[in-house]
């Protein structure tokens, strides 16, 4: 890797920081270090750590696209791996079949059993490709609202993770109803009695997100980013080509910061410095941190007040003028 | 979840008329502008008229096509109406009483693409009559007392900003306290509003979870697709009726058959994402002709006891 003249991460905002580390790789690999070398390498440390505050503190929103697409950020997978004491996968709607880009199933969170239902995007080729890259068809909400059914019916709290480009937009999935498949688990989200935690982990693309996404609190990691269109999308119907992507992302307002202003979030968590994708352990110590604190602050609530809670969180989202009527 | 991309295609049955372009769908999105040549006028036609029909090309009378409902008395395509027209098919002459037409859109994105998303909702405005895409209120169907929503595809593609959420929310909020029977006529092929961005997106799961309360107490819900229907509201309160009525050949889906056709890379089949296509598959109740779309709806409540 270090051989490479550009950042691995293949983001060029990260070329400051690369070339820090290709700088300090260099020096820690030399042998017989000297006093001197060592004083630098303290230095050029420091300053790594200044240099990837500055550019992340920067990221304009274009730039934290990339992030959230990062083929090293961790996905719901490594969540449940790092976070979880356990997983126990539940395949298939059992009306079609089992979509791969939606995994859900029983899991064990420091003294919690929950259900888990978090978007997947494969690390590898073949996995990727096994589940679209993360986008799901009309069988991966069917299965979502499914096993949420059913952890509802024994009160097993739900976390749904999102992290999807959006919904997969093909033959085979509006054959099946994508429309109407989304349509239902928002529909029965809202009213699920049982405690729903959504966060979003990487891209929050669209319907494809919101399918999973309707609960009693909303989370947003740092980097991510959450949108009714993806930026290119966007660009190539109102500026008439994908080109104008990074304007789009300007325009669409959709960071953790806005989503916070907006008030569709709850809370951003903060991501190690340099993004996710840098530290996953302390990334999954931290979602795990505001998972517990929340299921135990959502666990003491008696579920006409939790869905009442649910119902207004949604029911308040909008900004439009109201005139006085005469 | 927005999905304008459907505009420009040729799949798309949109509304052709001759020198009417206040008849036609009359999309802004800029990707449909090529075809506006297409749509002027024939040498020695008067403007206003005739119009020509897209599903089977005979020029015929406007008049003609009003008597029947804005339909083709050739071939029976249905073209654009708006929602005031709409209201006037459906409901009892003079029983619609308009609720919640104080909420006026805003921008609150400070959203500017090539044109700023405040002067759009102005030209919008003036140029459709409307002051949002979605008019609710309460009026007669055969003398039964419902609530109606309609969404017109002539205010930035039918799309849903905060104010169609937010009518279509305080419709449904008024059917279940008044124990109405709802009815949601949906035209939208803007699916949610991009330039209220997420706002937009928030509002689909707004108006699901009112339409999931009115269901939990009982309430009847005819959801009736008319062309277009797609993105955002397709994957919501469209989809979510008791009965799903669909306008013959209406564009109905949830993706825009040319992202379909750039993702897949492969011909759409024929008659893909039509109401034909949807009953077939199991997602339409019932393709009912706007003639009968009245006498259906009476139908429906009287079934269902109301
Ligand atoms: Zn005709």
């Amino acid at each position: 890797m270090a051989t490479q003249d550009s950042p691995a991460s293949g983001l060029a905002f990260e070329q400051p920081i690369y070339d820090l580390e290709v700088r300090i790789r260099e020096l820690e690999q030399a042998g017989n270090k000297s006093a001197q070398t060592e004083d630098q390498l303290r230095s050029l440390r420091r300053e790594l750590a200044e240099v990837t505050r500055k550019v992340y503190s920067e990221l304009s929103p274009w730039e934290m696209v990339q992030v959230a697409r990062h083929k090293d950020r961790p996905y719901t997978r490594d969540y449940l791996n790092l976070a979880f004491e356990e997983f126990v996968e539940l395949y298939g709607d059992r009306r079609f079949g089992d979509d791969r880009a939606i995994l859900t199933g029983f899991a064990k969170l420091d003294q919690y059993k929950v259900m888990v239902v978090g978007h997947q995007k494969g690390r590898t080729y073949k996995e990727r490709s096994a589940c679209y890259f993360g986008c799901a068809h009309p069988e991966g909400y069917r299965k979502a609202l499914l096993k949420m059914r059913m952890a509802a019916k024994y009160k097993l709290p739900v976390i749904c993770f999102i992290d999807t480009p959006g919904a997969y937009p093909g033959v085979g999935a509006e054959e099946r109803g994508q429309s109407q498949a989304i349509a239902e688990n928002m529909y029965e989200m809202s009213r699920l009695d049982t405690p729903i935690i959504c966060v979003v982990i990487g891209e929050g693309g669209s319907g494809g997100a919101l399918g999973i996404g309707v609960g009693d609190r909303v989370a947003i990691l740092e980097h991510a980013y959450y949108s009714v269109i993806s930026p290119e999308g966007c660009a190539g119907i109102l500026w008439k080509s994908g080109a104008h992507a990074e304007k789009a992302a300007e325009a669409l307002r959709f960071t953790s910061k806005d989503l916070l202003e907006f008030g569709i979030v709850d809370t951003v968590l903060e991501e190690p410095l340099g993004g996710a994708h840098r530290d996953h352990h302390r990334m999954a110590a931290r979602l795990k941190m505001f998972l517990i604190k929340t299921l135990r602050e959502l666990a003491q609530k008696p579920s006409a007040e939790l869905l009442e809670g649910r119902y207004q969180k949604f029911r308040q989202i909008g900004v439009f003028l109201e005139t006085p009527v005469v | 979840m927005a999905s304008s991309e459907q505009l420009a295609s040729d799949a798309t049955p949109v509304t052709e008329t001759v020198g009417a372009p206040n008849l036609a769908s009359p999309s802004q999105a800029p990707m449909s502008e090529g075809s506006n040549s297409k749509r002027r006028p024939k040498r020695g036609v008067p403007e206003g008229l005739w119009l020509r029909c897209p599903g089977c090309a005979a020029v015929i009378f406007r008049n003609e096509s009003e008597k029947r409902l804005n339909t083709c008395p050739e071939c029976d395509h249905h073209f654009y109406v708006s929602a005031s027209q709409r209201i006037q098919q459906v409901l009892d002459e003079g029983t619609f009483e308009e609720w919640d037409a104080h909420l006026m859109p805003t921008d609150p994105l400070h959203f500017k693409d090539q044109k700023a998303y405040a002067e759009r909702l102005v030209a919008e405005q003036q140029r459709t009559g409307l002051s949002d895409a979605a008019i609710t209120g309460g009026g007669m169907i055969r003398a039964r007392r419902v609530a109606i929503g309609v969404t017109d595809s002539a205010f930035i593609m039918g799309s849903m900003g905060s104010v169609v959420g937010e009518r279509l929310v305080r419709l449904i909020e008024r059917a279940t306290t008044e124990h109405l029977p709802l009815i949601i006529i949906s035209g939208s092929g803007g699916g949610a509003r991009m330039h209220e961005g997420i706002l937009s997106l928030m509002q689909m799961a707004k108006v699901s979870a009112a339409l999931a309360r009115y269901d939990s107490a009982g309430g009847l819900f005819i959801s009736v697709l008319t062309n277009p229907t797609m993105g955002g509201v397709a994957a919501s309160f469209a989809s979510l009726g008791d009965v799903i009525f669909a306008e013959p050949k209406a564009l109905i889906g949830f993706a825009g058959p040319r992202t379909i056709k750039a993702t897949i890379r492969i011909e759409l089949p024929k008659g893909f994402q039509t109401s034909e296509f949807l009953v077939e598959h199991g997602f339409v109740d019932r393709i009912v002709p706007r003639a009968k779309l009245k006498s259906e709806i009476a139908r429906t409540i009287d079934y269902c006891g109301w």
